[in-house]
């Protein structure tokens, strides 16, 4: 094994040379690694002695583990460069052919850059919490515990791993350093967000979530590194393909693999719907197979936790839930509320929803909202069991009509998205990710327009004037 | 060795390389002829099992190049048209990392790096960075790192391109040293003189196809026919009577020369000569018309360029 790792060290040791002889890498790097965590301490002080001014009695304390969080982040971005440019950088100066010629097996290239790439921000985001840390201890402020510092350590580790591994995963596919460095804000700014959200958990002071963030963020890392070696190849590396925009291709690409040879619908339907349908359907059962699942775990929550939170509840909590139910629209006038093209474009909405969760996270938030629907009605079953009210009736009369479209629109549509996902942490051989995306695009447009959408016009029908009747004259009869 | 049947490469519409069949065994020099963008580069590519076949196969060094590549990328030595060196690396830095990359125990990477920057005068020069050398010290870095691992098989883009002619001479003998070790060569070149003096076999290529391959002398044969003789006199001396030996044919006839073409040199040349003895001609010269590499490398882009304008 240590045999298999000699040449990552080879090809990171030979990068970490160059880069530290190369001052313009090394000076703005150095310069925000020692000169931050000074800013930021400066201004967290300011901030606080006005804030205090007007009696808001921040406590400087408190801001030590989100400046701690901040100052980690920030050399991060700056030495984002290395990874950026490791293949594309090599592939601009010429460099990158020999490298390719030479026995590294490919996974060997990759985690070398990679590693590099990891080992240089996160030197200079420790030093500079490092740096921080020492600050506080000099102006005599409480450190964070021991728990939330390590929190914050590997919180700064995850983001930095997440940072690099889609930096990488930029420089295998970019075909200049400038397109790479222009892509990055596509990492940079997603993972600001994602620290602000970080940010409000500290603040919170919620420990579970903050582990669950890590978490998170570490498979986001592992499936972005995923997407990188599935991705790799010494081919495309090697191209003469420049940065521009080629709409022509693109829409070309697209229609080919939405329409390709159909003349008619029928054809349409038969050959390129269920050439899709043959492909997605590995990952529709493992959707229908998380619909049980989901259904189960939060029917079984709700009926062990459910109950206890009724029971502790004040008069004034029960009151105000019968407020709520209160004033939710009785059945006859339902229709006016929910009608058909406000149930679909909501329906539709919610799928378009899905697919984009899931294209922005190799599917893992498209399948968690999925899970989540479901899981609804698994908890609205348990709920209406503790209420005392037959479940089974209502939801034969008030979901099953319009559900049995409706629930195969939403697994189809959201096997879609598990399936683009397992696509792009899968090895394509011969294919450039580009044209991956384009397939797997006009896939889902073509499951979408082609069975999601039709579906989920007949339920949103179903549901606006059907439903409705069915459930009155079963509530009625209850 | 090298073996390829039907090596074709495809880039989306467009067909870089089609149908290459080529030979080369150990001991044996193959230049690789054609102009810019003719597949060259994108054949040598898939020697290195850098690009996959669209189609066909290749053996290297014994491997299968889409099978086995990491096998052949550590059989061959490649000297790539973009040298790819390492600018703030020194010469020594360099080829030890390399050395390193291709196993090589610290004792003989020392010795081998050494015994390199010495033979292509690169010695004194070992500790300055790269990127203060001359393009041909470049070169002669690149084709030294190619050599490292004295490596079985060798592919080699323009070897001596930007070499001034000491140091080209130099490169050259290496190559015929290389070759006498009974290694493997292919080169890529535009220097036809070049690979007069050091191919066994020669390949033109054109828009991915392969359009002759031989030695020089049947490509020659192949392109411009038997070879040709002149026979020059030392005063008029009349030849209609003059009957040849067969497998001659009289081209031209002049009252102090004439030319005739030969089908087996070998056998009818010195029938001539003793024939012409015989008759007590003023024979002052008997030599081959010259026809070179280039002679025989214009007519063929000629013929193909002729070819595709006819299509």
């Amino acid at each position: 094994m240590l045999n298999k790792l000699r040449p990552v060290w080879l090809v990171a040791g030979r990068e970490l040379r160059d880069q530290v002889r190369d001052w313009r890498v090394l000076l703005p790097m150095m310069i925000l690694t020692l000169l931050f965590p000074f800013l930021m301490n400066e201004f967290a002080r300011e901030t606080v002695d006005f804030l205090n001014q007007y009696n808001a009695n921040l406590v400087l304390d408190r801001l030590v583990p989100i400046s701690i969080m901040i100052i980690g982040f920030f050399p991060i971005t700056v030495s984002l460069v290395v990874a950026l440019e490791s293949f594309v950088g090599e592939k601009e100066r010429g460099t990158i052919e020999p490298l390719l010629t030479a026995p590294f097996d490919d996974w060997q290239l990759y985690f070398g850059k990679m590693l590099v790439g990891t080992v240089t921000p996160l030197t200079a985001s420790y030093t500079s919490i490092g740096l921080y840390l020492w600050m506080i201890h000099r102006q005599g402020l409480v450190f964070p515990d021991g728990l939330v510092m390590l929190q914050l350590m590997l919180l700064t580790t995850a983001h930095a791993v997440l940072m690099v591994s889609a930096a990488i995963v930029i420089s295998v596919q970019s075909t200049s350093v400038k397109a790479a460095n222009l892509l990055a804000s596509f990492i940079v700014i997603p993972v600001a967000i994602l620290m602000q959200g970080e940010a409000v958990v500290l603040f919170w002071g919620n420990e579970t979530i903050l582990w669950l963030a890590i978490a998170g963020v570490v498979i986001m890392s592992l499936l972005l590194i995923r997407v990188g070696i599935a991705h790799f190849e010494r081919e495309y590396l090697l191209g003469r393909e420049i940065d521009t925009l080629n709409l022509r291709w693109f829409l070309g690409a697209f229609w080919r693999n939405f329409k390709g040879d159909a003349a008619t619908l029928g054809e349409w339907y038969s050959l390129k719907v269920g050439d899709s349908l043959r492909r997605v359907l590995p990952a529709l059962m493992v959707i229908v197979a998380l619909a049980g699942v989901s259904a189960w775990l939060s029917y079984s929550w709700t009926m062990d936790n459910a109950s206890e939170t009724i029971s502790r509840a004040s008069e004034k909590d029960l009151a105000k839930i019968e407020e709520s139910i209160g004033e939710l629209p009785d059945l006859a006038s339902m229709r006016e509320h929910f009608s058909a093209s406000f149930l679909f474009m909501n329906n539709t909405r919610s799928m378009v929803v899905i697919f984009l969760a899931g294209l922005t996270s190799f599917s893992v938030l498209g399948v968690m909202i999925y899970m989540l629907n479901i899981a609804l009605i698994g908890g609205v079953y348990a709920l209406l069991e503790l209420l005392g009210i037959a479940p089974l009736p209502i939801f034969l009369a008030g979901i099953l009509p319009h559900g049995v479209f409706e629930l195969p629109a939403l697994m189809l549509g959201s096997a879609v998205v598990l399936y683009i996902g397992a696509v792009l942490v899968t090895p394509q051989t011969g294919k450039s990710m580009g044209e991956v995306m384009v397939e797997m695009l006009a896939d889902w447009a073509k499951i979408f327009a082609g069975l999601v959408v039709p579906l989920l016009a007949v339920a949103a029908l179903i549901e606006a004037y059907v439903t409705p009747e069915i459930l009155a004259r079963v509530m009625g009869g209850l | 060795m090298i073996e390829t049947k039907d090596l074709s490469k495809q880039f989306h519409d467009f067909m870089a390389v089609e149908g290459v069949d080529l030979s080369v065994q150990s001991g044996q020099i193959l230049a690789l002829l054609g102009q810019n963008g003719a597949g060259k580069t994108t054949t040598v590519r898939m020697l290195t099992a850098l690009l996959q076949p669209t189609r066909g196969s290749a053996r290297v060094a014994g491997f299968d190049v889409t099978k086995n590549g990491h096998d052949v990328r550590a059989s061959v030595g490649v000297l790539t048209e973009h040298h790819g060196l390492y600018m703030r690396m020194t010469a020594v830095e360099y080829m030890d990392f390399f050395g390193q990359v291709y196993g090589l125990s610290p004792s003989g990477r020392k010795a081998r790096l050494e015994n390199l920057l010495e033979y292509f005068g690169l010695a004194e020069a070992s500790k300055r960075r790269i990127g203060e050398y001359s393009k041909g010290m470049r070169q002669k870095l690149a084709l030294a790192r190619a050599l490292m691992h004295d490596p079985g098989v060798l592919l080699l883009d323009e070897p001596t391109s930007a070499m001034d002619p000491e140091s080209a001479r130099l490169v050259r003998d290496e190559i015929a040293r290389l070759k006498s070790a009974r290694r493997t060569i292919m080169l890529c070149s535009h220097n036809l003189t070049e690979v007069e003096l050091l191919a066994d076999k020669i390949a033109i290529i054109y828009r991915g196809r392969i359009l002759i391959q031989g030695s020089l002398e049947e490509l020659k044969r192949e392109v411009f026919g038997a070879p040709e003789y002149v026979a020059q006199f030392a005063r008029e001396w009349n030849a209609d009577g003059f009957e040849l030996p067969g497998g001659m044919e009289m081209l031209e006839k002049t009252a102090t020369s004439f030319k005739v073409r030969v089908e087996a040199p070998g056998v009818s040349n010195p029938l001539l000569m003793k024939k012409l003895a015989e008759e007590s001609a003023p024979v002052l010269s008997f030599h081959e018309e010259a026809r070179t590499l280039e002679q025989v490398y214009l007519k063929v882009m000629a013929a193909a360029r002729g070819k595709d304008y006819a299509q």
